[in-house]
């Protein structure tokens, strides 16, 4: 299974994630903090807003135009590592994922 | 600010109801160190879900119940709340503080939390009783559903809202044939303004979907007990071996009612002031089934989205937990998807409204503002998310908000319009 590590403040959490799932979903059955994902994954929300960090951060989708908008309105600072955590799709090939979760979500 | 008093830490804190406000409320109460009892008790199966998938993804996906889980079991393990599941509540004792359980059981409580959302709106109607005639409120209905989705169907939805018009988008991009049947002029005419209707009735036309609008239903049909067709008021009968009837939600108040809390005869929901307190100070109600009074609307309001129900969970855990309250004020947000078209709506339009258009409403990515006199009162966005965030913040209370005369100028733009503010 591939694995995603998470950083929410002082915290490191790394937890295996079921191909086909997400990076949000993952951190919300897993009981990361941080993520609220008020929309359920819709990209509707922008509070599972998280920092790209490490790890095979190319095998990820682009950005797409519905999440650039959102992104534009998240709480905590939009960087070029921004994304919303909901429309990164886990597959084998992010194994070793490094996200950190954005402090402020809404 | 309102001083509202708080819970004793020791207190026993019930929820009826393990919906999404039921699950917030109780999430929100432990984030915010409440340590006493905490019990979520509901009739549904399992442990709470999210709604929204339950008409849209999740009607084509394979993945079973648990892929809509809000949280796993061990979160609420991890938090000692008590889930209650397939637990009915038969009575409600306000003086004694004290709830009857089916089978017998009594839950005492210090603070009550009344979450009981709505159940589906009956068709008066013969025939509802048929085999194939389903509504859509749970999980359990969406797995029948899926089920009758998995062979080609002549599908009759009845009621174009927002849960009809997901399922019409849903089933006929699996092949089915679908007829949406709506009593009024447009589809979600409660819910949008005449421009998103239009967008989205060429929307589900173009993709095949038969849109029936202006028509009642008279009698459903059927053979060997299950649907066979939809006849309509004019006497057309429309084939049919799968029937959805969506006609909206009532709430579900009988057991405040009977308790002797207020049911508000307007929005049909139970009573509560700002601070999302009932007639009694030890039960409070939130989420679907509430009926507040609300700033961003001239009456009692009563709404049923996930905002709501998060927004008045988080609210109330905090009033709970702080003792003060500067009331609910939350601006109320909408979604729907249906195809490649995402909905978004911000605050609460009233029929009456002038309507300014933002954008090209054929282009597929355009906003309509919504205007009550010249206040700014809700904003639709079709494939517009950065529009509906601007929206949100500027429908805040105390904000300074466009008037039509700005919105009409050349350019003129709901973000830059903020920044500027």
């Amino acid at each position: 299974m591939p694995k995603i590590t998470y950083h929410v403040g002082e915290e490191v959490v790394t937890v295996d994630a079921a191909p086909g799932s997400t990076v949000m979903l993952t951190a919300v059955q897993n009981d990361v903090g941080g993520i609220v994902a008020e929309c359920g994954g819709n990209a509707m929300c922008a509070t599972c807003h998280v920092y790209l960090e490490d790890g095979p951060v190319d095998e990820l989708p682009a950005i797409s135009v519905a999440e650039e908008e959102m992104l534009e309105c998240t709480v905590s600072p939009r960087t070029p590592a921004s994304r919303l955590s909901c429309q990164l799709p886990v597959t084998d090939a992010v194994d070793g994922l490094v996200v950190r979760v954005a402090d402020e979500q809404s | 600010m309102t001083t509202t008093g708080t819970l004793a830490p020791g207190a026993s804190v019930v929820v009826v109801g393990t919906g999404q406000a039921g699950f917030q409320f109780a999430a929100s109460l432990r984030d915010a160190g409440h340590t006493g009892p905490l019990t979520l008790v509901g009739d549904e199966p399992g442990l709470p879900y999210q709604r929204p998938p339950l008409s849209k993804a999740y009607l084509g996906a394979t993945a079973d119940g648990s892929a809509v889980l809000l949280r796993t079991e061990a979160f609420y393990t991890s938090r000692d709340i008590r889930v209650r599941p397939r637990t009915r509540v038969s009575a409600l004792d306000t003086a004694a503080r004290r709830l009857e359980l089916s089978g017998g059981e009594r839950l005492h409580y210090d603070h009550l939390v009344l979450a009981t959302g709505t159940r589906a709106r009956p068709l008066p109607v013969p025939g509802t009783d048929l085999a194939g005639v389903a509504v859509l409120r749970t999980l359990t209905d969406a797995d029948s559903l899926r089920v009758a989705l998995a062979e080609p169907r002549d599908v009759v939805i009845i009621g174009g809202g927002f849960i009809g018009m997901e399922v019409a988008a849903a089933a006929v991009v699996r092949g089915h044939r679908v007829t949406v049947v709506e009593s009024l002029d447009r589809p979600m005419a409660r819910a949008v303004a005449p421009a998103i209707s239009g967008y989205l009735t060429e929307l589900h036309r173009s993709h095949g979907v038969r849109l029936l609008l202006g028509r009642a239903v008279r009698e459903l049909h059927g053979s060997s007990g299950a649907v066979r067709s939809v006849e309509l008021d004019d006497g057309e009968k429309i084939d049919a071996d799968l029937v959805l009837i969506g006609i909206g939600a009532l709430p579900n108040t009988d057991l405040a009612a009977e308790a002797g809390l207020g049911v508000c005869p307007v929005t049909g929901g139970i009573e509560v002031d700002e601070h999302l307190r009932t007639s009694d100070p030890h039960i409070s109600a939130i989420g679907d089934c509430a009926s507040y009074p609300s700033v961003h609307a001239p009456g009692p309001t009563r709404l049923e989205s996930v905002q709501n129900a998060v927004d008045h969970a988080r609210h109330l855990a905090a009033r709970l937990t702080t003792g003060v309250s500067a009331g609910y004020r939350s601006v109320p947000w909408f979604w729907t998807h249906q195809y490649d078209a995402k909905l978004q709506i911000a605050g609460l339009g009233t029929p009456g409204d002038d309507h300014v258009l933002l954008g090209d409403d054929t282009s597929g990515s355009f906003s309509v503002l919504r205007f009550s006199g010249d206040r700014l009162v809700a904003v639709e966005s079709v494939n517009k998310p950065s529009d509906h965030m601007a929206a949100r913040k500027i429908l805040a209370p105390g904000g300074r908000r466009p008037e039509p005369t700005d919105a009409r100028q050349d350019g003129f733009e709901l973000r830059t319009f903020l920044r500027g503010r």
